[in-house]
């Protein structure tokens, strides 16, 4: 694995990786927007180092209960994309997608919006992962989107694990967005540790000050 | 006043009777309750990672996110409080498989290979498993009584239990 030392990661680095988080995201929201046929705002992205302690209340807490779709991500990039959104939200995205025919009420999701749910998560998250592509020229294979709903710590343990084996913190860039609907969703990036310095690389910024030997 | 302590992410603590230990949503990790029947005190570790032996480098200085360091140390510190270890039992809840994704089948994996660990470190410990609560596809939050040893777990959609 890479040898970038966590703990030098400097606000330039934060900067250029927020603008990246940003790029992807909007696009993403084009995407979703264009999909919907409504209007998006998002919020400016934020790259977070987080203790493991901390990662449980990024989202509400962790027992809030969020859909969240997954992609591996493999390629130049390695890593893993989440795209993350509260239950009510989900059912609101859904409702959308579905043009009404979804359930109402706070019944379990049925297969086909878990269907419809994974295929939004996919073409999103597909739109954020190409930008960064064609950005930053690497190239970046997501694989097919896995949906789970669970209690939020149970979903960030799983790219926290991928963090646990190289240090005892959490790298992450974190996009909010939301509509006239409240939909509330999070794009969480999580690469592994050696693409971190290949994005940075390939937007000419020297990783040097990054490595972990001393 | 009883007291439930929370336990996060790669941390671990211990309590005595009336409190309790709580960690929220466990994933793939492993929550991993200890318990001297005699004295009662109460252990609980959330275990992020097989084998601390396994990571090279000095990044990683917190005992309690590995399998074998976690649940050592966690019981160095309840024998402080006067535990013995031939005395204690255990119960492991967690080390589920969030999702099933494709190609990078080490995600899928890192429950197991969680719950595994922690069953062979309490092994070589001479520490016996009462109960366990592991696998499947589905975050816990658990809740353990050193009182009584019962360890609640509490799932999404599921009906709370006891184990």
């Amino acid at each position: 694995m890479g040898n970038i030392n966590l703990q030098k990661v400097s606000d330039a680095y934060f900067d250029v990786l927020k603008e990246i988080g940003n790029i992807g995201a909007g696009n993403a929201m084009t995407a979703l927007s264009q999909m919907l046929q409504c209007k998006i705002d998002m919020r400016v992205p934020q790259v977070k180092l987080l203790n493991f302690q901390e990662v449980g209340a990024l989202m509400g807490g962790e027992e809030q209960i969020m859909a969240c779709v997954m992609l591996s991500v493999e390629g130049d990039i390695t890593g893993n994309m989440m795209f993350m959104i509260e239950t009510s939200s989900a059912r609101r995205l859904i409702n959308k997608v579905m043009m009404g025919y979804a359930q109402p009420g706070e019944a379990e999701f049925t297969e086909m919006e878990l269907s419809a749910m994974k295929e939004v998560g996919n073409i999103i998250t597909g739109a954020y992962l190409n930008s960064i592509a064609s950005l930053t020229n690497l190239k970046i294979y997501p694989s097919p989107p896995a949906l789970t709903i669970d209690m939020a710590g149970a979903i960030l343990s799983v790219p926290a694990i991928e963090f646990g084996a190289l240090g005892d913190k959490l790298l992450l860039i974190q996009s909010q967005f939301f509509d006239e609907a409240r939909i509330d969703g999070y794009f969480i990036l999580i690469p592994d540790l050696d693409s971190y310095a290949r994005i940075l690389g390939s937007l000419g910024l020297s990783v040097e000050g990054l490595s972990g030997e001393e | 006043m009883s007291e439930i302590i929370k336990v996060g992410m790669a941390d671990l603590n211990i309590c005595q009777p009336p409190d309790g230990l709580t960690t929220l949503g466990l994933g793939s990790c492993v929550g991993v309750a200890l318990r001297d029947p005699v004295t009662r005190i109460g252990g609980l570790v959330h275990v992020m990672l097989p084998d601390s032996k396994s990571i090279h480098g000095s990044q990683s200085m917190n005992p309690a996110k590995f399998a074998d360091t976690g649940i050592a140390e966690l019981v160095r510190r309840m024998e402080q409080k006067g535990a013995k270890r031939s005395r204690m039992t255990a119960k492991l809840a967690g080390g589920a498989t969030m999702f099933a994704v494709s190609g990078r089948s080490e995600v899928g994996l890192v429950g197991q290979r969680n719950t595994q660990a922690c069953r062979q470190c309490l092994a070589e410990l001479g520490i016996s498993i009462l109960a366990e609560d592991t696998g499947a596809n589905y975050g816990r939050t658990v809740i353990f009584y050193p009182e009584t040893g019962e360890y609640q777990i509490r799932a999404v959609g599921r009906d709370s239990y006891i184990i």
